[in-house]
C-alpha cells in the first residue's frame, strides 16, 4: 500500500521537468516553513525536553536525545520544503541546486531562531512563567562555552542539516533509502541498548565495542552499526519485499505451511526471550503485553465493530476489582462472610462473567447511540465507573481511594506461580492470554459475526435493512471487548498486587486508543507492532519504556505522533487493507483502474476504462 | 397464486405537516409483479421506506402474510422475508462482492462467538452454504458479478453491475417479497432491457413477488402484472398497464393539465 501514499511522483519520469535557477524560489514558501522550522525549536527548547533528555546518549560523547530533539528540526523542514505537489502531466521542477539553496535556508532561518533565544536568554529572565527559560538550556545552547560560540555553531550547523534535509530529495531513491536505514539503524540500536545488553551480555567484546559503559553508542560502535546497515539495504535491497510478495502470492497449504512454520518460530522466540533478558526488560515486556491485550480488545470493539468505546478502561477496571476481591484476604469490610476467597484460575471465571454482564450492562443503553454521540457517552461511563470504585458509598467494598491491597499471586500449581515480584512470569502470562486475543480477533473476523461487523461499519441503516441486528451485532463486540479487557484486569491485579482507582483513570483509554489508531486499526499486527513502539519505546501511562527519559513528555510526543499520523498515514503504520482502501478510495480505485479491473460502461469486466463507474463512490 | 402477500390498509405518514402518504390501501399477491409508478415527490419511496420499517407510519396497517410489520425494526422486516434495494446504490463499498452477498444471508443464519471461536463443524457446515449460496445468486446474472470478480470490492463495480449486485444481495437474504427501487435507473437501454428479463425469472425461477418502483415505462409495461400510480401520498389509479397509461389523472399528473381543459 505504500505506493499509494507516496507523494513524490518525479520518479517515475512521466512528467516533463522543467529546469530553473538555483535562485529562482517561491520565498514565501521558504519563508513560511523557515518560520514553522523557527517555532518549532524555540517550542522544543522551552518544553524543556533537550535538557531533560541530554542525559540520555545516542552517541556517547557526541550526541543526546536532547541535541536530538533539537537537530531534527532543520533537517525535517529542510526536507518538507522541497516538498511539491506534482500533478500528472503537469510540468515538475527538475530538483537541483535550488533544493539546496531551499534547504540552507530555511536551516538558517531556523539556526537563527536559536541564536536569538539564546540571546534572550542570556539577557533576561522570564523563568516565571516559563519553567524552561533556564541556565541549564542556556548551557545546553552554548554547547558550555561563550554565547558568541554558540550563535555561531547554531547558524552553521542549522543551515547545514537544512541541507542535509533538502539534498536527501536530489539522492536516487536507493541510497536514500540506505541512509534512512542508517540513521533508523543507529538510532533504534540506542534505544535498544537495555535489551541488546542483556542478550548478548555474555559476548564481552561486542558489547564494548558497540556501547560506552555511561549509556549510548560508542562512535566505533555508531559507525560499525552504520556500515553494517548500509551495506546490508544496499545490497539486500528488494530482497525483503520479494519475500513478502512471494508469500502474499501464496494461496493453499504451501501459504499455511508458511504461515505456520512463521508462528511457531515466533512462539520459540517469544517463549525463549525472558530467558536471556534481565528483569527490567521483562517487566518492560510484560507491561506491553497488558497494554497489547487492551488494545487487542479495543481493536475488536473499534477496529471490526467501528464503535468509538472511549471508555475501555471501565472493564479493565472491573477484571482488576473482580479479580481483586474474589483473591486478596480482605478486599473490604462490608464484603459478607461467605464471600468466596478463590485461587487466581476460579477468580478469572468469575470475572469474565462480570466483564460480560458489564459489557451488557453498559451496552445496551449505549449501542442504540451513534458516532459522536456514543463516543461522549461511553467516556462518560468510563468515568462514572472509576468514580464508583472510588466513592465513599462503596468504601466498604472498593476501598476507596486506599483502593485494595495485597492481592496475592496467581497461582498455578505446580507450574508455578504469577506475581510481580518475577515479571517473566507475568510475561509468560500475558503472553497466553494475548494468544487467546489474537486467535479470537482473527477467527471473529472471518466469521458471520465480523462480516455483520463489517458491513455495520460500512452503512448502519442498509446492515439493518439487510437483515442484521445491529443492536445485537454490536452489543457482541462490546461483550467480547469487555471480556478481553478483564483478561488484562486480572493479570494486572496480580502483578500488582494492589489496585486503586488512579490506576485506571480515562488516560489509560486514550493511550490503549491511540496504540490501535497508530497501529493500524483493524489489523492485529498493527496493534502488536503500536504496543511494542508505543509502550516498549516510550512507556504506557506510568509503566516506563525503553527511552525512559521520555516519561515526562510521553504525552507530547504521543500527540505529535497522533497528529502526524492523522495528516499523513490515518491507516496506521501496519494498515488494514479495508480500511486503507476506505481512506485511500481514490487511488486504489486509480490503481484498480490502471490494472484493468474497473467495469466498462456497458458491465463488461475486466479489461477496460469506465469513467463514470470507477471513480464515482458510491453515496452514502 | 391469489393468495395475498402484503396488504396495506389507509397507511398515512406525515413528516410534520407534509402529508408523504395519504390513506393509502394497497396489496400484492403472491407470485405478482407490481410496478409502482408516479411522478417525483409522490411518495414511493417513503412507501419502501414504510414497508421495509425505516419509517414509521402514523396511521394505518401493514399486514405482511396475515401478520402486521408495525413496530418491527428494519432487520426484523428483513428475517419475516421482505428485502429491499435503494434508489441511490447504497452496497457496502468496500467489502467483497462475495460479502456483500454473504452478509446478507444474516438473519438467516445462527452461528455466533462460540462456533467461529471453536470453528465448529456446524459453523464451517454454515460458512459452506453461505458461500455457495452467495455464489448461486450471483451466478444469476451470468458472468457479470461472478469469477475473480468475487473476492473485488464492490467500488470497483461500474453503475449498472452496483444495481445489479444490490438485487443479487436483496436475493440473497432469502426473502418471499422483493421491493426493488429503480432497478434500472441510470442503465442503458440495452441493459435495461435485459436487466427487465431477470427481472421476469426472479419471479419465475426463483419465486420472488415483486414490488417495483420504476420510472422506465418501457420495463413498467414489460414486466408489470399490474401498475399503480401514486400521487401526492395517494393511489391516483391501478390496474393493467394500459388502463394506468390512459388512465387522465396519471397523464395529468405527469404532464400537467391538457391546454383545451383550461378554456372549458
Amino acid at each position: 500500500m505504500s505506493d499509494l501514499i507516496s507523494n513524490d511522483m518525479t520518479e517515475d519520469g512521466s512528467n516533463e521537468l522543467v529546469d530553473r535557477g538555483a535562485f529562482d524560489l517561491d520565498w514565501n514558501r521558504v519563508g513560511r516553513m523557515g518560520a514553522l522550522a523557527a517555532l518549532a525549536m524555540w517550542f522544543v527548547s522551552l518544553s524543556g525536553m533537550p535538557v531533560d533528555l541530554d542525559s540520555r546518549a545516542i552517541i556517547d560523547p557526541d550526541l543526546s536525545l536532547g541535541y536530538l530533539a533539537l537537530v531534527v528540526i532543520p533537517v525535517i523542514f529542510g526536507w518538507l520544503v522541497g516538498n511539491e505537489v506534482v500533478l500528472e502531466g503537469m510540468a515538475a521542477t527538475k530538483r537541483g541546486p535550488r533544493d539546496v539553496v531551499a534547504g540552507a535556508a530555511v536551516g538558517l532561518l531556523s539556526g537563527l531562531a536559536t541564536a536569538i533565544l539564546l540571546v534572550l536568554i542570556n539577557n533576561f529572565d522570564i523563568r516565571d512563567p516559563l519553567v524552561n527559560w533556564s541556565p541549564d538550556l542556556l548551557s545546553l545552547l552554548t554547547f558550555g562555552r561563550s554565547n558568541a560560540f554558540g550563535i555561531f555553531v547554531w547558524l552553521l550547523l542549522s543551515a547545514v542539516l537544512g541541507v542535509a534535509g533538502a539534498s536527501l530529495r536530489l539522492l536516487a531513491p536507493r541510497i536514500r533509502r540506505a541512509i534512512i536505514v542508517v540513521l533508523v539503524s543507529v538510532l533504534s540500536m540506542s534505544i535498544f541498548q537495555a535489551v541488546i545488553d542483556d542478550l548478548f551480555g555474555a559476548i564481552d567484546p561486542l558489547i564494548d565495542l558497540l556501547y560506552a559503559k555511561t549509556g549510548g553508542l560508542t562512535r566505533q560502535g555508531a559507525i560499525v552499526i552504520a556500515v553494517v546497515s548500509g551495506g546490508l539495504s544496499l545490497t539486500g535491497r528488494g530482497r525483503i519485499k520479494a519475500a513478502r510478495d512471494d508469500y502474499a502470492a501464496k494461496t493453499g497449504p504451501e501459504r499455511t505451511r508458511q504461515t505456520a512454520i512463521m508462528l511457531a518460530i515466533t512462539t520459540v522466540l517469544l517463549i525463549v526471550l525472558p530467558f536471556f533478558t534481565g528483569k527490567i526488560i521483562n517487566e518492560l515486556l510484560a507491561n506491553v503485553g497488558i497494554f497489547l491485550l487492551l488494545a487487542l480488545g479495543l481493536n475488536i470493539v473499534v477496529g471490526l465493530a467501528g464503535i468509538l468505546d472511549l471508555g475501555y478502561v471501565a472493564f479493565f477496571a472491573v477484571g482488576g476489582y473482580t479479580t481483586a476481591v474474589l483473591t486478596a484476604a480482605r478486599p473490604g469490610e462490608s464484603w459478607p462472610d461467605w464471600l468466596p476467597h478463590t485461587p487466581w484460575i476460579v477468580a478469572l471465571l468469575i470475572t469474565i462473567v462480570i466483564a460480560a454482564m458489564v459489557g451488557l450492562f453498559i451496552g445496551a443503553p449505549v449501542i442504540r447511540m451513534r458516532g459522536d454521540y456514543l463516543a461522549i457517552v461511553t467516556l462518560g461511563f468510563g468515568e462514572i465507573i472509576r468514580i464508583l470504585f472510588l466513592s465513599d458509598w462503596l468504601n466498604g467494598f472498593f476501598g476507596g481511594a486506599q483502593g485494595i491491597i495485597n492481592i496475592p499471586a496467581a497461582e498455578f500449581g505446580f507450574i508455578g506461580e504469577v506475581s510481580g515480584v518475577s515479571p517473566r512470569s507475568v510475561f509468560y502470562l500475558v503472553l497466553v492470554f494475548a494468544a487467546i486475543a489474537i486467535y479470537a480477533s482473527w477467527r471473529l473476523e472471518r466469521s458471520r459475526l465480523g462480516r455483520a461487523w463489517m458491513a455495520i461499519r460500512e452503512d448502519e441503516s442498509v446492515a439493518e435493512a439487510m437483515g442484521i441486528n445491529t443492536v445485537n451485532a454490536k452489543l457482541m463486540a462490546f461483550v467480547v471487548g469487555a471480556v478481553l479487557a478483564s483478561f488484562a484486569g486480572a493479570i494486572f491485579s496480580a502483578k500488582v498486587g494492589s489496585i486503586f482507582p488512579s490506576s485506571f483513570l480515562i488516560l489509560i483509554s486514550i493511550i490503549i486508543l491511540v496504540v490501535v489508531i497508530v497501529g493500524g486499526m483493524g489489523n492485529i499486527l498493527g496493534v502488536i507492532v503500536g504496543a511494542v513502539v508505543l509502550i516498549g519505546i516510550l512507556g504506557g501511562p506510568r509503566q516506563p519504556g525503553l527511552l525512559t527519559e521520555f516519561s515526562e513528555y510521553k504525552l507530547l510526543i504521543y500527540g505529535a505522533l497522533l497528529i502526524w499520523m492523522m495528516l499523513q498515514r490515518p491507516e496506521g503504520l501496519v494498515p488494514n487493507v479495508r480500511r486503507s482502501r476506505e481512506l485511500h478510495q481514490e487511488e486504489f480505485l486509480q490503481d484498480a483502474w490502471l490494472k484493468g479491473e474497473v467495469d466498462h460502461d456497458d458491465g463488461t469486466p475486466g479489461d477496460g476504462v469506465d469513467p463514470d463507474g470507477g471513480t464515482e463512490v458510491a453515496p452514502a | 397464486m391469489s393468495e395475498r402477500i402484503l396488504d396495506i390498509n389507509k397507511l398515512s405518514v406525515t413528516f410534520g405537516g407534509l402529508h408523504a402518504l395519504r390513506d393509502l390501501d394497497f396489496h400484492v399477491d403472491e407470485g405478482e409483479i407490481v410496478g409502482v409508478i408516479g411522478p417525483n415527490g409522490a411518495g414511493k419511496t417513503t412507501f419502501f421506506n414504510m414497508i421495509s420499517g425505516m419509517v414509521a407510519p402514523t396511521s394505518g396497517e401493514i399486514l405482511f402474510e396475515g401478520k402486521s410489520l408495525l413496530g418491527l425494526d428494519p432487520n426484523q422486516v428483513t428475517a419475516r422475508g421482505i428485502a429491499r434495494t435503494f434508489q441511490n446504490v447504497r452496497l457496502f463499498a468496500n467489502m467483497t462482492i462475495a460479502e456483500n452477498v454473504m452478509v446478507a444471508q444474516h438473519c438467516r443464519t445462527k452461528q455466533g462467538v462460540w462456533g467461529s471461536l471453536f470453528n465448529t463443524r456446524a459453523f464451517r457446515q454454515e460458512e459452506r452454504e453461505i458461500r455457495e449460496h452467495a455464489e448461486k445468486v450471483l451466478g444469476f446474472f451470468g458472468t457479470r458479478l461472478i469469477g475473480y470478480r468475487l473476492e473485488q470490492p464492490a467500488s470497483v463495480l461500474s453503475y449498472a453491475n452496483r444495481r445489479r449486485l444490490e438485487i443479487a444481495r436483496a436475493m440473497a437474504t432469502k426473502s418471499r417479497l422483493l421491493l426493488l427501487d429503480e432497478p434500472v435507473a441510470g442503465m442503458n437501454p440495452m441493459e435495461s432491457a435485459e436487466l427487465t428479463g431477470l427481472i421476469g425469472k426472479l419471479r419465475s425461477e426463483w419465486g420472488f413477488t415483486i414490488v417495483m418502483i420504476e420510472h422506465d415505462m418501457n420495463v413498467v409495461r414489460d414486466v408489470s402484472d399490474r401498475v399503480v400510480c401514486l400521487d401526492h401520498g395517494e393511489t391516483l389509479a391501478q390496474g393493467s398497464f394500459e388502463e394506468v397509461s390512459s388512465n387522465p389523472d396519471v397523464i395529468e399528473a405527469y404532464l400537467g393539465r391538457p391546454l383545451e381543459k383550461k378554456t372549458t
